[in-house]
């Protein structure tokens, strides 16, 4: 199902994933934000820019265990595990954070 | 824990024109979560997946090298490379990617679990594992 963007279309899988990766601008995860009832916050950008830049420089979502391990690395101890990062993104961060960062699904997520 | 296994992953393909080399990846970073004893072997044709500087614009297929370097975040503790296959092809240990490991609770870390091993050596590590699979 398309997705509606700063006045473009964008295509989306079945799943809700952006088709064309480069298609991603922040927008992407404000509109599908909104589709889930969920308002976005600094903590939330914090964990998208995250994965942006981790598949950036590595070229695949990371699992959500080295998410997790990642992000209590560089954002603080306290916010390191799955009970806080699943407080954000309720659906999964793995899921839920990769679609509004634009990227495909994490590799292993079932 | 008495259920954990010697994985070991052997790589003998060059990176594109099959699918083996990533779909070994693909693999790895699923093994990974089951919490084993991952270890990578690279081999043959498969030393070249893990050069650096490689460029696939040319062959319209993802440069998926880079990933290797995360692999030290999904807990994967070795990864040997076959001298005799690296010196076969004019290649060194300077031409291959590094793979910075670190345990994240205790800090200690390793600067690069990319390790050239002799023919030996190599027959050894495979027969000390439980699960070989072959790429």
């Amino acid at each position: 199902m398309p997705i509606e963007v700063d006045g473009k279309t964008l295509e989306t899988d079945e799943e809700g994933y952006l088709v064309n990766l480069n298609d991603w601008v922040p927008g992407v995860a404000e509109v599908m934000a909104k589709e889930d009832d969920l308002e976005l916050t600094d903590d939330h950008w914090d964990i998208i820019n995250f994965l942006r830049e981790y598949y950036e420089e590595y070229q695949i979502a990371p699992a959500v265990r080295v998410l997790t391990k990642a992000v209590g690395k560089r954002l603080g101890k306290e916010k390191g595990n799955s009970k806080y990062l699943y407080g954000l993104f309720p659906y999964g961060p793995g899921k839920q954070a990769c679609r509004y960062a634009g990227l495909p699904k994490p590799t292993g997520c079932v | 824990m008495s259920d954990t296994k010697n994985f070991m992953f052997l790589n003998r393909r060059a990176p594109y024109g099959t699918i083996y080399a990533w779909e070994s990846l693909e693999v790895v970073l699923i093994a990974a979560a089951f919490e084993q004893n991952v270890s990578l072997m690279f081999v043959d044709d498969g030393v070249y997946e893990l050069t650096k500087g490689q460029d696939t614009t040319g062959i319209g297929m993802k440069n998926f090298s880079p990933t290797y370097r995360t692999l030290g975040d999904y807990e994967v503790r070795h990864m040997y490379v076959d001298k005799a296959s690296l010196e076969a092809r004019g290649l060194t240990a300077d031409d291959l990617v590094q793979v910075e490991w670190e345990d994240w609770e205790t800090e200690e870390s390793v600067d690069n679990i990319v390790e050239v091993v002799d023919s030996d050596r190599v027959a050894e590590l495979l027969e000390e594992s439980d699960v070989v699979f072959s790429f």
